[in-house]
């Protein structure tokens, strides 16, 4: 069960895996994501599923390693198994023809905009992707994007590739080409989300984004993943991952992902001395 | 062995036998169980305090009716191991109730023992015989394999692996049915492992007691949440015959006070899983982490406050204080617990209700601001209700909360089955007596239809269920 098919180093610190999942693959729907663990002393996070084929049974998965869970999955090879898979889990995204869509994407944040760039355009979107990374290297699934998409904008940080400057300059500029945008869905960064949905609030474009706050159980048993959203308290893991990016309190769930600071880097630490 | 032969008043003038606990400066630098549980010597001078009522008032006490008096004449006859066997006809989980059964509240509260020398808790202490002869069984016998029927080719699916839902597995499947459990979670045991704390109840004995369903042929599927990757309409639809449903109650409350989401702030569900289910307390051996908690606020005062309270003092709490809004008579609490609570040093603020939570510039709790209360008039539920006494606001320093003021039923299950009936709290209508849900083929029990109840009613209503269940399959009719 699950068993890892295949393993693709993108960059230094982001990979691609591939599992056998079948039941999850044909389940899954463009937005959800699963919680692993990879060993019996491990911890449960959760990853988007970025790709998945039913008839082939396997998803897969787009991972940036930031501590110690990630570097450890980073480490496992094709033909070993994954100790705890669990999903799909989260609603999935409301698909529906709205007329043109702006998928966000940024930095490993393009992989959950994948597939539902993908079910977007399949509903008869007209589909525009901005893909934003730190530099050239950080822009990933560039082809999967194009193929799912109408037209791709890229921006770095460091004008690397495409043009130089923040997803919301992008955004900015479609908007100021006096395209009518019906739909923005943002994934990526919380800073990232925030500032593109203050963007699109000034021209009042609706707007989804999906949010990564720190999860344990992943069925709304524990409230680990509480935020904030139009003032009332909202469990991402059962209630999201999406919302309407005009109502998140974007400062208490930034405030709130750095709550095990102290501890994560304890860990990696540790984790790399062994 | 030879009982001695004793009259009802030699009995009647046996004093408890008191359990061996570690010590309490001891017990906060472990995570090990309490007590130590009966030598057989203490076990059966316990069981010789026993009268063998014939109208056996305890056992209309008990939710799943143990025939006790007979369990308790083998203990005193010797046979530690018939006494387990003659438990486990009606409660397949005896060193689960032995430990955590309100027994003060059932079957001892109406032993005609404790009523004779005045005190509930001079009963005879049947839920720790029934502790010891569990665990005599589990060192000293071989599993039981209990005869399972001939195969009847009919498939019971059960959603949830807590004690509800291991009931109904085990019973269904000595009818000869095919059982498979669906657990959301990667261990089973539900709120027995991931609530209930190491030192109350050991890990161990539940994952013994799940051997012992595999062994008699049930599967249990982990890492499943039905509702997600099957629907109960695809069970049906698909292999199963019927589905009981026993989710639960986990969806934690929170007061909604301002700060609720701070850094720091848990609540008691998270807080017991990342220290119980995910052994956050041997981080950085493990790896989920949990927030070095120094001085900590646990709001409520029922089981799960005192497990919070005391679990923080086993990760290195210095100051736990645990506030409450009613007065200490009023906590739903065991005694037991409380006692415990107590011992370790755990701070009763009694009366007393938060009215915010203050954070630091980082977003960190740092202050909980309360509020003194008073008993007024008896509400609904017949005890008084605390009013605020206006203008006593006062704050703790704090770096963590642990909010432990109940759940509510979750909701995966009612939003993917519109046709299972749910009442206005969202828990899932059932009928009382053979757990039938408004579905055709789908019944529920445990928590998900009780609201928060208890392990053994969880269990009786499995029970209720399952007879039901196979009253089904082997009729058709609904
Ligand atoms: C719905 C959802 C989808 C996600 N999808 C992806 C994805 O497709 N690809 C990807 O690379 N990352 C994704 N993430 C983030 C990913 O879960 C974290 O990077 C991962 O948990 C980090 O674990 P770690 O032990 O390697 O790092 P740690 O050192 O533990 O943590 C590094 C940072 O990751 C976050 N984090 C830590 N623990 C958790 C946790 N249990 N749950 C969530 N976040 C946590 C915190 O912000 C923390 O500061 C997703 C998160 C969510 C909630
Ligand atoms: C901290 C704490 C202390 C307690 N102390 C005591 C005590 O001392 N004595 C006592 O008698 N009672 C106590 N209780 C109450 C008692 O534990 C519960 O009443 C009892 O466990 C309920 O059993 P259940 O089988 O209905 O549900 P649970 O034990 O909650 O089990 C439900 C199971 O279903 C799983 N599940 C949920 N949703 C899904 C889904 N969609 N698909 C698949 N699986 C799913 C869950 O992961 C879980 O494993 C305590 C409770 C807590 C939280
Ligand atoms: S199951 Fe609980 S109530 Fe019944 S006899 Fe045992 S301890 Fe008492
Ligand atoms: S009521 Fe008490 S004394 Fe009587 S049979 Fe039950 S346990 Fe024994
Ligand atoms: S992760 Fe536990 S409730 Fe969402």
């Amino acid at each position: 069960m699950n068993r890892i098919l295949e393993k693709v180093s993108v960059t230094p610190e982001i990979f691609t895996m591939k599992i056998e999942a079948s039941g999850i693959a044909k389940k899954r729907k463009a937005g959800q994501f699963i919680i692993l663990r990879v060993s019996e002393k491990g911890e449960r996070i959760p990853l988007t599923i970025a790709d998945a084929d039913a008839a082939e049974g396997w998803i897969e998965l787009v991972v940036q390693i930031v501590g110690k869970t990630t570097k450890l999955l980073s480490l496992l090879e094709p033909g070993e198994e994954i100790l705890d898979l669990v999903g799909p889990l989260g609603r999935p995204t409301h698909i529906e023809k709205v007329g043109t869509v702006v998928v966000v994407g940024g930095g490993v944040g393009i992989a959950p905009a994948h597939p539902i760039a993908q079910s977007m355009k399949a509903a008869g979107n007209q589909l525009i992707s901005i893909l934003g990374g730190r530099s050239k290297d950080l822009v990933i699934m560039e082809e999967k994007m194009r193929a799912a998409s109408d037209r791709v904008m890229i921006t770095t940080d460091d004008g690397s590739y495409g043009m130089k400057g923040l997803v919301t300059d992008a955004l900015q500029k479609l908007i100021d080409e006096g395209l009518k945008i019906d739909l923005v869905v943002a994934v990526g960064p919380p800073v990232m989300m925030k500032f593109v949905s203050l963007l699109t609030k000034k021209y009042d474009i609706q707007t989804l984004v999906s949010l990564n706050t720190i999860m344990v159980d992943g069925t709304g048993m524990c409230g680990a993943c509480r935020v904030t959203v139009a003032g009332k308290m909202k469990f991402v893991c059962v209630d999201g991952p999406e919302f309407d990016g005009h109502e998140v309190d974007y400062e208490e769930m930034m405030q709130r992902q750095c709550m095990y600071r102290e501890q994560e880097k304890e860990s990696m630490d540790r984790c790399q001395s062994e | 062995m030879e009982e001695k032969k004793l009259t009802p008043k030699e009995r009647l003038e046996i004093p408890p036998q008191r359990m061996r606990e570690q010590t309490p400066k001891d017990r906060i630098g472990n995570v090990e169980e309490v007590p130590f549980g009966f030598t057989e010597e203490e076990a059966r001078i316990e069981a010789s305090r026993c009268l063998q009522c014939k109208t056996a008032p305890c056992v209309q006490g008990c939710p799943v009716a143990i025939d006790i008096p007979a369990f308790i004449k083998l203990i005193c006859e010797g046979d530690f191991e018939g006494s387990a066997k003659k438990i486990k006809e009606t409660n397949i989980l005896p060193a689960i109730c032995g430990r955590v059964c309100p027994q003060e509240e059932q079957c001892q509260k109406t032993c005609v023992v404790g009523k004779s020398r005045k005190s509930v808790d001079e009963a005879v202490q049947i839920g720790k015989l029934e502790r010891f002869v569990a665990d005599y069984q589990m060192k000293n016998c071989k599993p039981e394999a209990p005869h399972i029927k001939a195969s009847t080719g009919k498939k019971v699916a059960i959603v949830g692996a807590g004690p509800a839902g291991l009931t109904v597995a085990a019973d269904v499947r000595r009818e000869g049915h095919d059982v498979t459990v669906f657990e959301a979670l990667h261990k089973p045991g539900g709120v027995l492992i991931y609530g209930i704390p190491e030192f109350r109840l050991p890990k161990a004995i539940v994952e013994r007691e799940v051997e012992n369903l595999e062994r008699m042929g049930v599967e249990v599927k982990y890492n499943m949440v039905i509702g997600k990757i099957f629907s109960i309409d695809e069970l049906l639809d698909g292999d199963y015959d019927a589905v009981f449903v026993a989710t639960g109650a986990g969806l934690p409350m929170f007061m909604r006070l301002e700060g609720e989401n701070l850094n720091g702030v848990y609540s008691a569900n998270e807080f017991l899983t990342r220290a119980n289910l995910m052994k956050a307390y041997s981080f950085p051996e493990t790896d989920t982490p949990i927030v070095k908690l120094r001085n900590v606020a646990v709001f409520g005062g029922g089981n799960v406050a005192m497990d919070s309270a005391r679990t923080a003092l086993r990760l290195g709490s210095e100051n736990v204080y645990l506030v409450y809004r009613r007065s200490r008579a009023e906590m739903p609490a065991r005694v037991e617990e409380v006692h415990h609570a107590e011992e370790e040093g755990v701070q009763f603020l009694l009366l007393q209700n938060p009215t915010r939570l203050i954070g630091d510039e980082k977003g960190w709790v740092k202050q909980v601001e309360c509020i003194r209360m008073e008993l007024g008039e008896p509400d609904d539920s017949g005890r008084r209700r605390p009013v605020p006494v206006e203008n006593s606001e006062f704050t703790i320093d704090v770096d963590a909360v642990i909010v432990s003021i109940g759940n509510s039923s979750n909701p995966l299950i009612p939003d993917t089955t519109p046709d299972i009936e749910t009442n206005r709290w969202g828990n899932i209508i059932a009928d009382e007596v053979t757990m039938k849900t408004s579905k055709k083929g789908v019944f529920a029990g445990g928590d998900i239809v009780l609201g928060a109840a208890t392990v053994i009613l969880a269990m009786g209503q499995g029970r209720l269920a399952a007879i039901a269940i196979n009253e089904y399959l082997s009729t058709g009719e609904w």
